[in-house]
């Protein structure tokens, strides 16, 4: 039995490690192969590049090697994926080898894509990528006085960071002596602040105790960098100093060039996992179409869901899923330097905000380094 | 020629169905319809809302077993 994961994130990770552990001793036996392919050697916590453009967390601290997180038994290459032949059963890597698969999983991820928004490049700063968070805070620092706003384009990774960034904002002009000099505007694309109801709910009235100004059905138009004006797809603008962007994000290149994809998202079941059209090929994290909130949180849930399924297929013979995904996420939320609270649902039970606390943020602190526990799939 | 395009979202709370709908509505071309069918009783409203302020129309509205079907085509 050949199992193939393609993509080293999250989900992959976590996915190789749990696998790995359920059938050490087939592999061990030759019975079993467990390949994965990733286009990196190195591992990104990548909810900590928030931190970076606030300056509590150093780049290097995002990284790790990718092959010190998995266990031995998995057979590791950096040799991201080609051509993908599902009816042939095998994928072609960009090195021109050829692997054979009896179960695929591909958790390709997500990437940015701010050249879909004329002007997002030039005119805005975000926080989604390395390079990107540390100019970011760079800015932050030299930052003055004046507007400071913040756009967010659909569909995006991790909902809940427009947010988190809003109420960070607030509390880094504060420690710097200049949120008097400061107006904070956010621009959020449906008519509350936030998507999900009861998120909204609680952002709300913390945005107006924080003295942040916010304008609902602002979906992102352009940008003019040499005006500094934002224009909206409802007609409306909005002029800033300094313009932080939730970039639109899209499915990695190589799905739409291998045409998996629609709109650049992987048709997935939404409980199984699979592939539409195809019962052995997986499908994990922010490259499906599920509607559920594109984070690790939500690829590392489907992963232990995956991870079940494929060792009940290999031990028992068990076609149907022992496990379905239930649509489970938990993530963290920020509200500001030293308050948090959490945003947990699933496909049946809404998210319920508990008032923002210390508690929550120091376990969020602690979680940045919990992390590495987490995707050994110890956690 | 135009297509129409059902998008199952419901049962979904982050990002949720609005957020769903404009998704898709990006991908989609003018003259398309999508149908999105939500769990969501803010949906109802909430969908119509953005789509009058956008400009595009809505076709239709209404609960079956359940489920807010909402049919929209992409005006511009």
């Amino acid at each position: 039995m050949k199992i193939l994961i393609v993509g080293g994130g999250t989900g992959g990770t976590i996915l190789a490690n749990h696998l790995s552990r359920r059938l050490g001793s087939e592999i061990r036996a030759g019975k079993v192969e467990l390949t994965l392919l990733s286009a990196s050697d190195r591992h990104m916590y990548q909810p900590g590049l928030l931190y970076v453009a606030f300056g509590q967390m150093t780049p290097d601290q995002l990284y790790r090697d990718e092959a010190s997180l998995l266990e031995p038994e998995v057979d590791f290459h950096v040799d991201p994926v080609d051509k993908f032949q599902l009816d042939q059963n095998h994928v072609v890597t960009k090195g021109g080898k050829s692997y054979a698969y009896d179960i695929l999983v591909i958790a390709t991820g997500s990437r940015i894509v701010p050249e879909e928004v004329p002007g997002l490049s030039e005119g805005a700063e975000t926080f989604y990528t390395e390079e990107s968070a540390v100019r970011l805070h760079k800015r932050l620092m030299e930052f003055q006085g004046g507007t400071v706003a913040m756009v967010v384009s659909i569909p995006h990774k991790c909902p809940v960071a427009p947010v988190e960034a809003m109420f960070m904002l607030h509390d880094f002009f504060k420690s710097r002596g200049i949120r008097d000099k400061v107006t904070l505007r956010y621009q959020y694309p449906t008519n509350r602040v936030h998507a999900t109801a009861n998120v909204a709910r609680w952002a709300k009235p913390e945005f107006d105790k924080a003295g942040i100004e916010y304008e609902t059905l602002f979906n992102l138009k352009s940008v003019d960098p040499v005006k500094k004006i934002v224009y909206s797809e409802e007609g409306t603008e909005v002029k800033y100093d300094l313009l932080i962007a939730v970039p639109p994000h899209r499915g990695m290149e190589i799905i739409e060039q291998n045409h998996l994809d629609q709109g650049g998202w992987i048709p997935t079941d939404r409980f199984k996992l699979t592939m539409n059209g195809r019962d052995n090929v997986y499908v994990i994290g922010d490259a499906t179409n599920i509607p559920v909130s594109k984070t690790g949180s939500a690829a590392h849930f489907e992963s232990e869901v995956l991870a079940a399924n494929i060792v009940a297929r290999i031990k028992t013979g068990t076609d149907s899923p022992v496990r379905e995904y239930d649509g489970k996420v938990y993530c963290f939320i920020e509200a500001g330097f030293d308050r948090a609270t959490y945003n947990a649902f699933d496909y049946v039970n809404l998210p319920d905000l508990k008032p923002p606390s210390k508690p929550i943020h120091w376990f969020k602190v602690a979680y940045n380094q919990m992390y590495w526990t987490s995707v050994r799939g110890l956690l | 020629m135009a297509e129409n395009k059902v998008v199952d979202a419901c049962n979904t709370f982050c990002p949720g169905p609005l957020m769903e709908l404009i998704t898709y509505m990006k991908q989609a071309s003018v003259g398309d319809t999508l149908e999105l069918l939500s769990t969501d009783e803010g949906s109802a409203a909430d969908i119509p809302e953005w789509i009058y302020k956008v400009g595009h129309e809505v076709i239709s509205n209404e609960k079956m077993d359940g489920i807010w079907h909402i049919k929209v085509r992409k005006t511009k």
